[in-house]
């Protein structure tokens, strides 16, 4: 028993057009690799805060010592010595300018102004000194990482590439190397050189860039038997353009990663010299020699400690969490 | 596998010979000796030179610092009139090792409960508070905690000893500050671990065959997951010795890195070149017996691409 529906009848169907062409197309908008890896980092939140601070951190460290109307070595022992943060709004906060007996440091001198971070023992005033530390330090970690980035790469990009005895040797090289522990080829260094930026940045760099070397030459080893490069090879294509157009574009994602774990090491162990008397000296101020002139003056002014460990802390942690958000967007095994 | 054992102490050797000819070359390179006194006429310098072999040629005081450290003498102290450096150590070792000690036991027990409660309950606020946690350790240096501990403990509150070294008492927030970075980074290992373990056939093999949970998680996933948190044992040793300079400095604790610090001030350079040497050798044979460990505890891996048996 069937039912025939005489309604449709054989003439109310038509063929549908089909190309070869549009089976095919694509409809939605190609989404390139650094898109997706766009999208992917604005959906993980904490990336997103720490890209935040990060970039007003930055801003602060440009911009803050420029506006500011004191030097960061604008010395005034008689009248601002050791002024407590005061900072309008924010009293109830604690910083209203009294000391842990209750006096105000300001009427007591005799300020007007409002020293937002407080002022040391030389009367100079904290804000633009941590600023400019902050600065200062940004700019150590930045060259020292971008250092180790294009030495890592190059060795590793080298070692892999060439393979063979080339790489055996070039390995060799870095087992041994990566025996000597960063600490103490960094203090070794810095004593020979004498503390100071550049030095600290060389003694960063020389102990820094094993690491990304290892990274680049395990991806490259891993790419550069994969039929795209085999095809470009087959098409005449030189070793140097392989290298440029094929594989380290390929091998980037890894490299920002490494490199954004790389900053807040770098920043890290450039307070760490500080602290143990080898960092920049004074009268200029890092996050570190302010971390350490904070520490030392701990039980008797604890505001000096309070902004540049706050501020290394949040910079740190911001670093953190940007890279590892960029290393779950870029990272094709969390492709869901 | 002993072939790849010997290979690796190969190595260390070569890699402790660098570092020592470094540390050699750079001592020549540097101003001061220990006997810059101005009471010494030139003829008492030339004879006190002549007792410490100064006055040989550069090749032989090479050779002879090379023998002299095989012998566990790095020379003689600058600022502690002529005592011995290795004499000066051997003193200063036992309140590092046991704030390290204290530092690798509590940070390792306490990450390791951290990643496996985060495991366990994964993507949840308790997974979340734990991850954060984690990332604030790895993030905020030592010293930071150091401070913080040293100020609300310490002064505000008076619980704890501010500084000094004595009883249990004066360990707790020096190993407390160590540790943070070693429940950090062993709490973030652990959860990647345990989550690939309890993804794992196994894991729905037993408990399948109907065991308790306690088994399956203590027996089966915590067991597997272990194994490869020894690979960080060797960046975690770094990690304590870097953060020991400034930890003992902070809380003048009588120990190696205060003392190392102390030297790099006062540029006493025998006492920095054997506190380095000190410090490599460390690194080197941690390194080396963490890899031989593994192999030992994971009998899937073979080092050194030798035969199966």
């Amino acid at each position: 028993m069937s039912v025939v529906n005489d309604n449709i009848t054989l003439d109310m169907f038509q063929p549908a057009q089909i190309s070869a062409d549009e089976s095919d197309r694509i409809s939605a908008p190609s989404i390139g690799f650094w898109k997706d890896a766009w999208l992917r980092l604005r959906k993980n939140k904490a990336a997103v805060v720490g890209l935040f601070f990060i970039v007003l951190i930055v801003i602060m460290a440009i911009v803050a010592p420029m506006l500011s109307k004191y030097g960061i070595d604008d010395q005034d022992v008689v009248n601002r010595q050791n002024l407590y943060p005061r900072i309008p709004g924010l009293e109830w906060l604690g910083f209203d300018g009294k000391d842990s007996t209750g006096m105000d440091t300001y009427e007591l001198n005799g300020v007007k102004q409002n020293f937002w971070f407080g002022t040391d023992e030389l009367g100079r005033d904290i804000w633009v000194r941590v600023w400019a530390g902050t600065r200062i330090s940004l700019i150590i970690a930045l060259i020292a990482s971008i250092g180790d980035c294009l030495i890592g790469v190059a060795y590793g990009g080298i070692s892999a590439y060439y393979g063979g005895l080339v790489d055996n040797v070039m390995q060799r090289v870095i087992e041994i190397l990566a025996g000597i522990p960063n600490l103490v080829l960094i203090i070794l260094f810095i004593l020979w050189l004498g503390g100071g930026m550049t030095s600290i940045i060389l003694a960063l760099i020389i102990s820094g860039w094993i690491g990304m070397a290892r990274i680049v030459r395990g991806q490259v080893l891993k790419l550069k038997n994969q039929e795209f490069v085999l095809a470009s090879r087959t098409l005449g294509s030189s070793d140097q353009r392989i290298i440029w157009k094929h594989l380290i574009p390929n091998v980037l994602g890894q490299i920002i990663i490494t490199l954004m774990f790389t900053i807040p090491g770098a920043i890290f162990f450039e307070a760490f010299l500080s602290f143990i008397g080898l960092g920049i000296p004074a009268p200029a101020a890092s996050l570190g020699s302010l971390n350490q002139a904070g520490f030392e003056n701990l039980q008797i002014y604890p505001y000096m400690a309070l902004f540049p460990a706050l501020i290394l802390s949040i910079l740190m942690i911001s670093f953190n969490l940007l890279a590892d958000g960029l290393r779950d967007a870029f990272d094709p095994r969390m492709r869901k | 596998m002993a072939r790849y054992i010997a290979g690796r102490i190969g190595y260390l050797i070569i890699t402790l010979f660098i570092i020592a000819s470094f540390t050699f070359l750079l001592m020549q390179l540097l101003p001061g000796s220990p006997f810059n006194s101005e009471k010494l006429t030139a003829d008492q310098i030339q004879i006190l030179k002549h007792e410490y072999n100064l006055d040989d040629p550069i090749p032989i005081q090479f050779i002879h610092y090379i023998g002299g450290m095989l012998h566990g003498d790095f020379g003689v102290s600058f600022t502690y009139d002529g005592r011995p450096v290795s004499d000066l150590i051997v003193h200063r070792i036992g309140p590092s090792a046991t704030i390290g000690f204290e530092a690798v036991v509590f940070g390792t027990i306490v990450g390791l409960l951290l990643g496996i409660i985060a495991a366990l309950k994964r993507n949840t606020y308790i997974d979340y508070l734990a991850m954060f946690i984690a990332v604030l350790g790895i993030s905020i240096p030592s010293f930071v905690f150091a401070g913080l501990l040293q100020y609300y403990i310490g002064v505000k509150l008076e619980w704890l000893p501010i500084a000094f070294w004595g009883g249990f008492k004066f360990h707790i927030m020096p190993a407390f500050s160590l540790a943070v970075g070693v429940i950090a980074s062993i709490a973030r290992f652990m959860r990647t671990e345990m989550l690939d373990v309890l993804g794992q056939d196994y894991i729905v093999t037993a408990t399948a065959k109907g065991l308790s949970k306690a088994s399956v998680i203590f027996k089966h996933s915590v067991r597997n997951a272990m194994i490869p948190i020894v690979t960080i044992l060797g960046p975690m040793v770094v990690g304590i010795m870097t953060g020991s300079l400034v930890i003992e400095q902070i809380f003048a604790i009588p120990g190696i890195g205060d003392q190392f610090v102390n030297s790099i001030t006062k540029r006493d350079y025998p006492m920095i070149m054997g506190t380095t040497l000190l410090f490599s050798i460390l690194f080197l044979v941690v390194i080396l017996i963490v890899d031989i460990l593994y192999g030992v505890i994971d009998p899937r891996i073979r080092l050194g691409g030798g035969r199966k048996s």
